[in-house]
């Protein structure tokens, strides 16, 4: 679990320019990471090319913080 | 300069499609030609591209069909590794009057000219947004902007590409993923020969130009927005119509 936090806090630094310290598991990629909808997109096809797995678009949908994509790698992996 | 550009041309057998596929090859580009049932002259277009000195392949697929349209897109990029250039060309008429235009009619014609245009948008934008460089060139035609008797499903379709033009174009600006419209007017191909002689009369008096375009009309102004030439526009509908529509 530590492991893919650390690897999702990685993708979503780079990917959308976050500080470090914001990526904290209840953190909104909207509301705390300045993120917009295309950015979350955007994310959640890079978290599906790292942990090599289809998220579902209905799935897709209801990933909205940090911690949301965390448990959601966790559980379908 | 198209160089080290892969383009796919939807309904690239023949027609506007593969006078499209050929400029663009000619400029560099290699070249994806879809069909969906001629392979022989898909095959044709290929051995062409391929005498030019480009790559080209002949991919079949039915562009109304999702499962269809992901499987070209990833043979595609399996192919190439990207994909620069996507030409939403194939299209159908199943034209009659609206009083006499079955259900079916209706239904074949938007799902291949206007659904077929969105499944393709989606299935190639993944791509084109990691590589944050892309150009949408979707097939409009004048009669989605002026209308025309007996064409009712095939302007619906059309006037709904020009709408999808513009909301793509929107969506996807951020990540360098340029979407525009061309609408041919009265072009000489095989869709256009189906037409009475007093169709193509009546027609031929509303052009100012007062003759058919060519193929090659079209796929010139593909090849300018498909290039950098048009880095700063999107989201626009080009008429290309002999004036026929101002």
């Amino acid at each position: 679990m530590d492991a893919i936090f650390e690897k999702v806090k990685e993708i979503i630094v780079d990917q959308l320019e976050a500080e470090e310290d914001k990526v904290t598991m209840e953190a909104s990629f909207i509301d705390d990471l300045e993120a917009d909808s295309l950015d979350v997109v955007e994310l959640v096809m890079e978290l599906e090319d790292e942990f090599d797995m289809e998220i579902a678009e209905e799935d897709a949908e209801s990933i909205k913080t940090v911690g949301d994509a965390v448990n959601y790698i966790n559980s379908n992996r | 300069m198209l160089t080290e550009k892969v383009a796919l041309v939807t309904g690239a057998s023949r027609g506007i499609g593969r006078a499209i596929a050929l400029e663009l090859a000619k400029e560099g580009a290699d070249i994806v030609v879809n069909y969906a049932g001629n392979k022989e002259r898909a095959e044709e277009v290929v051995k062409e591209i391929e005498e030019m000195g480009r790559k080209a392949i002949s991919i079949q697929a039915d562009v109304s069909d999702e499962i269809s349209v992901k499987k070209m897109i990833k043979d595609t990029i399996k192919e190439f590794n990207r994909l620069d250039i996507l030409v939403n060309n194939a299209g159908i008429t199943k034209d009659n009057l609206i009083m006499r235009m079955k259900e079916k009619d209706f239904d074949d014609v938007i799902n291949t000219n206007l659904k077929g245009v969105f499944l393709c948008t989606k299935a190639v934008s993944r791509q084109m947004m990691k590589q944050r460089y892309g150009r949408i060139i979707n097939m409009a035609s004048i009669v989605g902007v002026s209308g025309n008797p007996g064409q009712a499903n095939y302007v619906a379709a059309k006037a709904g590409v020009i709408g999808l033009t513009k909301s793509t174009a929107k969506e996807l600006a951020s990540r360098n993923i340029l979407v525009n419209a061309v609408a041919p007017g009265f072009i000489s191909t095989d869709m256009t020969a189906e037409l009475t002689n007093e169709q193509k009369e009546a027609m031929l008096k509303m052009i100012p130009l007062a003759k058919l375009g060519q193929p090659e009309d079209i796929a010139r102004v593909v090849r300018f927005l498909a290039s950098d030439d048009s880095s700063y526009m999107t989201g626009q509908t080009l008429h290309v119509d002999g004036g026929m529509v101002m």
